[in-house]
C-alpha cells in the first residue's frame, strides 16, 4: 500500500478539493447547521462517522454483489458470469445510507438527546446529504487527480471517507464561527441569516481555491 | 432476465437485512417518552430564557411531568400556558402574580454626570471593569445595553437618554435582564404597580445631587406618616423600601419628592371640586384640603373669597382631599 496515495488521497479530501467548498456537496447542512458551534461540531462528527461506515459498507456490497469482475453471485448465471447490477448503485448505496442515518438517529436519542434536539431535523436529513452518497460513488469512480482512475481499495475508500468528512467537519466549524460573530454585526434586515450566509461560503470557496495550487 | 431477478433478490435481502439490524437495534435503543412531554413542550413559548429554573423549555417539560417543577413556573407563557399545562397534567395550577422588569435609575445623559469619556466595548459589564464604570454615581445605569442585549423577547430597548426602556406588552418577567444587569438595579415588580422608586444610591443629600439631578437625597419625604399613612414606604439605608399593594397608597409620598426620584405611571382621574360647598375651612390658618395636597399648585387659597381653588391639570388623584375636607367638597 503506497503511504504516498493514502496522504495525498487525505490532503485532496479536506483541502483541495473540499466537498463542501470544492465540491459543493452536503451545502444543506453548511447552511442549515452552522448557526452554533456547538451544533456544528455535533453534525460534523455524525457525518464524519455516517460517511466512514458508508464508504466501508457501500464499498463491499458494491465489490462482491454489484460488480461484475469481483462479484460472488456468478452462481446465479448459467455461464458462472455474474450479471452487471452496477446500475443498481445508486439506490443500493441510499439503501445502506438511510439504514446507517436511522440507526446513528436511535443511538444519539438513547445516549445524547442534548445533541439529538439540537440537530433536529437535520439529523435525517444526513440520508440525503449528496456529501455522503458522493462520497460513496466517488470511491468507485477513482480520484483522477491523484491518478488513480479505477475503484479505490477499501483501505482508500475508507480513508476518503474519514478525510471528506474532516474536511466537511472544518468548514461547518468555521461556517459557525464566522456566524457567530456575525449575530453581533448590524446588517440589513433583507440580508440577514441564509442570504449573507450564502455570501460568505461563496467568499470560503473563493479562499479555497487557493489551495489548487498546492501540489505535492 | 438474470439481471432483473437477480437485482431484485439483491435488493430484497438487503432491505430485508437491514430492516432486521434496524428493529433490533431499536429494541436496544428504546427511549421511553411520556406523550405528556411533548404536548407541554407544544405549548411552552419556546424561547429558552430559564426563567422557569429550567434549563430550557423542553427540560422543564420534563421536569412538570415528573414532577420536580410546578405547572405554573413558566412567567413567559403566563396563566394561559399554565393553564393548559394543568389540564395536560390533571392537576390544579394556582395564580402567579405577572411581573414587570423595571429599571431603578432615571439618571440619563441629562440628568447625570460622567466621570469621564468612555470608548471601550459598548456594554455595561465591560465598563464596569473600567474604574467601576464612567457614570459619576457609582449606582446608577450605565447605559450600554446588557439587558438589551439578553432578552429574548425585546421587551426592553435602549431609549434617547442613555436608559432602558421597557415595553409593558412585550415583558414575560423572565429576569434574566435582572440577572444581567452588572449594577443589579433591575429588579421584577408586580405588573399592576405603576409607581416605583428610580433610584439605587443609597447616599445622602449633596453627595447625590452633585452626581445627578434626580438621585434620591435620603430625605424620607417620601416616606413621611403625613405623605405615607399606610405605611408602604420605609426608609431603609438611605432608599425608601416600597411595600407594593396599591398604587393609590403610595401616590402621595411619591409625588412629593423633592428630587423627583419616582417614576409614576398611574393616570388616575382628577377629583371633581364642588366651590359652593367650600367654607375656607374657616378657624385654621390654612385650609385642610390645602395642606394636605402632594400636588404643588394644585389646590390654593384664595384669601379674598376665602375659599380653596382647584386646578385640575395639576391634580395626581390621590383622593387624600375627598377624606380630608370637612364639607366634602371633593368627589
Amino acid at each position: 500500500m503506497d503511504i504516498k496515495i493514502i496522504f495525498l488521497i487525505i490532503i485532496y479530501s479536506i483541502l483541495i478539493q473540499n466537498f463542501v467548498l470544492s465540491r459543493f456537496l452536503g451545502l444543506c447542512p453548511f447552511f442549515g447547521c452552522s448557526q452554533k458551534l456547538s451544533s456544528a461540531v455535533g453534525m460534523g462528527l455524525a457525518v464524519i462517522f455516517v460517511m466512514v461506515l458508508a464508504s466501508s459498507i457501500t464499498w463491499i456490497l458494491y465489490t462482491y454483489l454489484l460488480d461484475p469482475a469481483t462479484s460472488v453471485m456468478g452462481f446465479l448465471a448459467t455461464d458462472g458470469v455474474a450479471p452487471d447490477l452496477t446500475f443498481l448503485r445508486t439506490i443500493a448505496f441510499i439503501l445502506v445510507i438511510a439504514s446507517l442515518v436511522q440507526f446513528i438517529e436511535m443511538f444519539l436519542q438513547k445516549k445524547v438527546p442534548p445533541l439529538y434536539r439540537a440537530l433536529g431535523i437535520f439529523l435525517p436529513l444526513i440520508t440525503t446529504n449528496c456529501a455522503v452518497l458522493g462520497v460513496a460513488v466517488l470511491n468507485i469512480d477513482g480520484f483522477s487527480a491523484i491518478g488513480l482512475d479505477g475503484k479505490l481499495t477499501f483501505l482508500q475508500s475508507l480513508v476518503q471517507g474519514f478525510a471528506g468528512g474532516v474536511g466537511f467537519l472544518m468548514v461547518l466549524v468555521l461556517m459557525a464561527g464566522l456566524r457567530e460573530k456575525l449575530e453581533l454585526e448590524t446588517i440589513p434586515e433583507s440580508m440577514k441569516g441564509i442570504p449573507v450566509a450564502f455570501i460568505m461560503g461563496g467568499l470560503m470557496a473563493i479562499a479555497f481555491m487557493g489551495f489548487s495550487g498546492l501540489s505535492i | 432476465m438474470i439481471t432483473v431477478v437477480s437485482s431484485v433478490m439483491i435488493l430484497g435481502v438487503i432491505g430485508i437485512f437491514f430492516g432486521a439490524c434496524l428493529a433490533y437495534a431499536s429494541k436496544i435503543f428504546y427511549v421511553q417518552l411520556d406523550p405528556r412531554v411533548e404536548k407541554i413542550a407544544d405549548t411552552l413559548p419556546g424561547a429558552n430564557c430559564g426563567a422557569c429554573g429550567a434549563a430550557g423549555c423542553f427540560s422543564y417539560a420534563e421536569g412538570v411531568v415528573a414532577g420536580t417543577f410546578p405547572p405554573n413556573a413558566c412567567t413567559p407563557g403566563g396563566k394561559d400556558v399554565a393553564a393548559i399545562i394543568g389540564e395536560i397534567m390533571g392537576c390544579a395550577v394556582e395564580e402567579v402574580t405577572p411581573m414587570l422588569a423595571v429599571v431603578h435609575c432615571k439618571g440619563g445623559r441629562k440628568e447625570a454626570r460622567q466621570k469621564f469619556e468612555y470608548m471601550g466595548v459598548q456594554d455595561c459589564k465591560a465598563a464596569m471593569l473600567l474604574a467601576g464604570g464612567n457614570k459619576a454615581c457609582e449606582y446608577g445605569c450605565l447605559g450600554f445595553g446588557s439587558c438589551v442585549a439578553v432578552c429574548p423577547f425585546q421587551a426592553i430597548e435602549m431609549g434617547d437618554n442613555g436608559l432602558p426602556v421597557v415595553y409593558p406588552e412585550l415583558c414575560t418577567g423572565c429576569g434574566l435582564c435582572v440577572k444581567a444587569c452588572p449594577r443589579h438595579i433591575i429588579s421584577l415588580i408586580p405588573q399592576t404597580q405603576k409607581i416605583y422608586l428610580a433610584c439605587a444610591n443609597p447616599e445622602k443629600g449633596k453627595a447625590v445631587k452633585g452626581v445627578c439631578e434626580v438621585g434620591c437625597i435620603s430625605c424620607g419625604i417620601c416616606a413621611n406618616k403625613n405623605n405615607n399613612p399606610s405605611g408602604d414606604i420605609v426608609m431603609e439605608g438611605g432608599l425608601p423600601r416600597i411595600d407594593y399593594h396599591d398604587n393609590l397608597r403610595i401616590l402621595p409620598g411619591a409625588t412629593r419628592c423633592p428630587s423627583d426620584s419616582f417614576v409614576i405611571e398611574v393616570d388616575y382621574p382628577p377629583v371633581t371640586y364642588d366651590a359652593d360647598k367650600c367654607d375656607g375651612c374657616e378657624g385654621k390658618p390654612k385650609p385642610l384640603c390645602v395642606k394636605i395636597c402632594p400636588s404643588k399648585g394644585c389646590l390654593t387659597f384664595d384669601a379674598e373669597q376665602k375659599k380653596a381653588v382647584y386646578d385640575s391639570g395639576k391634580c395626581v388623584g390621590c383622593e387624600l382631599c375627598i377624606s380630608e375636607c370637612p364639607v366634602v367638597a371633593f368627589k
